[in-house]
């Protein structure tokens, strides 16, 4: 730092308080437009994709083809058995990551004493476990929840299992963040009153920070029922005929039909793809639309 | 109101019932690793399999009925593609955190945010679709006039690429962000220009920071499944060409596990001992980015 600009030509006085000129400088403006330019790609590769993909797909979209299942014929296959599949996927994920994981970030946030190495062996730990592979997961799912164990079978159940726990480190930061955002302030005044440990966080904390719990379950279940790899490994089929019926049911899922679709060297099949990418995607929004309202209806600031 | 006087036993059972919800988060990470070693032993109990052959053997051809169990070639191809990935990545990530942390307005900043984390929420197997019908045949084929196969390391390395664009950006723009006001204005005051500040203040200051997101980003790359599985294909290879076929670790895993093995079989236990391998690789790079994460919280908090 005791270098900067040394050898460049001064900047003039007005621009020494403040902001520095943007323009003037013909390197700082080559700069700046060099890092809108970078910028930029991320988001025009992400508007061909959304483009391209919708324009592949939307011939194909159809009430029918929402309510038809899969089928050896493009003309007659549908996504029905995808979409429920999804769904009890997305309950079961929610069922299982709402209690263990507002109960890990209540434990870690207002528990757990930092200076004790189990508690921060927990701590690294979830943060691995954030960045581990998804397909690592799967195996995981196939020896102890399909296999050994369990021994589920190739069911929802073990499905629904194997994606809570690659989200589940995703809801434990998120809810730590939100429980994180209440003000120390409030949980000592009710300490204070006479409140003891727990009903400080029951009544006022846990309340306070429901908004933020509830977008980081959000999008935790979105990121879940777009998670291909994991389900692939637990034997979710792709040619199946029927919705299931319960968590002991064999089940397909609207990304592994499009994983089994784009596979298809027939293109038709890969139109057909396309279409599911659509639904999925809307899927998606909607989830995220809802956790983005969560978040700026209901989340206080203090 | 605050209900009777036993609570004191229900205070503790509660938060050891808290504490056995963390702890179970630890029992994840044990069951990875006791499942994925028990079944990577039983595959090196085979007497087909040596585990030298294993690590430098040049050919990879678990299923063959004279089985080879080389590993080298899905390193190999999970290196190449990761490569790719993070030439791709690195600059456009990090061009992008500094943009957003140094140059963009506050109304620019609220509006690249959310549609960069619609680019992190976009599913990979849907980038795998991209990658395969549109990225190969029209870009890398029709526009730059690659002689690419259909299934080919390169679109499956840049799409990749372009997958942890968001997850470089964002911790690199918070470690930036990290930095004090107080570095930028001594410079200002020394007459420095926005991209002097940029350059050698913001980012230097940062660095340890912007490190972790490479290596986060680089431990994502590598454990990507469904864009390699789709678009680079399925075959075991020493050669070095990214226009032609490639299997990664991961992709082998999906392959593989896509038909209904058997318990025991080979493939099964081939599985668990590319699992293994990959698990062991991403934990290493996944430690070494939360060392440099500590490091950088710790200089400035």
């Amino acid at each position: 730092m005791t270098t900067t600009s040394v050898d460049e030509r001064p900047v003039p006085a007005e621009d020494v308080i403040g902001r520095p000129s943007a323009g003037g400088h013909l390197k700082d403006r080559a700069f700046k437009a060099g890092l809108i330019g970078l910028t930029s790609v991320g988001l025009i590769v992400l508007a061909v994709l959304l483009v391209t993909t919708f324009l592949d797909g939307a011939p194909s979209l159809s009430l029918e083809f929402l309510t038809s299942f899969p089928s050896a014929f493009p003309e007659k296959a549908g996504i029905e058995s995808a979409i429920t599949g999804t769904l009890w996927l997305m309950v079961i994920v929610g069922a299982v990551i709402i209690p263990l994981g507002v109960a890990t970030a209540l434990y870690l946030e207002e528990y757990a004493d930092v200076n004790r190495w189990w508690n921060r062996v927990i701590e690294v730990n979830i943060q691995n476990l954030a960045a581990v592979p998804s397909i690592v997961y799967g195996i995981l799912g196939l020896a102890y929840f399909v296999r050994g164990p369990l021994s589920l079978g190739r069911t929802v159940l073990a499905g629904g299992l194997t994606l809570s726990l690659v989200v589940l480190p995703v809801v434990i930061i998120t809810t730590r963040e939100a429980i994180r955002a209440v003000p120390p302030s409030i949980k000592e005044g009710a300490l204070a009153l006479g409140a003891t440990r727990w009903q400080a966080i029951w009544r006022q904390i846990l309340p306070a920070s429901v908004p933020g719990i509830a977008t980081g379950v959000i999008l935790s279940v979105s990121r879940a029922i777009g998670e291909t790899a994991p389900l692939i490994l637990v034997g979710a089929a792709t040619f199946v005929a029927f919705n299931p019926t319960g968590l002991d049911s064999p089940f397909t899922a609207l990304p592994l039909q499009i994983f089994s679709w784009t596979s298809q060297p027939d293109e038709d099949f890969k139109a057909l793809a396309a279409a599911a990418i659509i639904v999925l995607l809307v899927i998606l929004a909607v989830l995220n639309g809802l956790a983005i309202w969560l978040r700026n209806r209901y989340q206080r600031k203090w | 109101m605050f209900g009777a006087p036993r609570r004191r036993l229900g205070e503790r059972a509660i938060a050891v019932g808290l504490a056995a919800a963390a702890a179970a988060s630890v029992l994840v990470t044990i069951g990875i690793i006791v499942s994925l070693t028990g079944e990577t032993l039983a595959f090196f109990a085979d007497r087909a399999v040596k585990v030298g052959q294993f690590l430098t053997g040049p050919e990879w051809s678990p299923l063959f009925s004279d089985p080879q169990f080389g590993i080298r070639p899905l390193v190999q191809g999970t290196l190449i593609i990761t490569l790719i990935a993070m030439v791709v990545a690195v600059p456009l990530g990090i061009g992008t955190a500094a943009y957003l942390s140094e140059y963009a307005s506050p109304r620019v900043r609220k509006a690249v945010k959310p549609t960069l984390e619609l680019l992190a929420g976009v599913p990979t197997v849907v980038f795998g679709y991209f990658a395969l019908t549109f990225f190969t045949p029209k870009i890398l084929n029709d526009i730059l006039g690659l002689d690419v196969a259909v299934f080919n390391g390169l679109a499956g390395g840049i799409i990749v690429g372009v997958m942890i664009i968001p997850t470089v950006a964002s911790v690199a723009e918070d470690a930036m962000a990290a930095v004090p006001q107080g570095l930028r204005e001594g410079a200002y005051g020394m007459g420095a220009s926005r991209r002097q500040v940029s350059v050698r203040v913001v980012i230097p200051a940062a660095l340890s920071g912007i490190v972790a997101a490479v290596v986060l980003g680089a431990s994502r790359a590598v454990g990507e499944t469904m864009i390699v599985l789709i678009a680079a294909g399925q075959v075991p290879t020493t050669s070095l060409n990214p226009l032609k076929p490639m299997e990664t670790m991961t992709a082998f895993i999906g392959a593989t596990g896509k038909g209904d093995v058997p318990t025991g079989s080979t493939g099964y236990k081939a599985i668990f001992a590319v699992g293994f391998t990959l698990f062991v690789i991403t934990l290493v790079i996944n430690l070494i980015s939360i060392r440099f994460v500590r490091k950088y919280r710790q200089v400035y908090e």
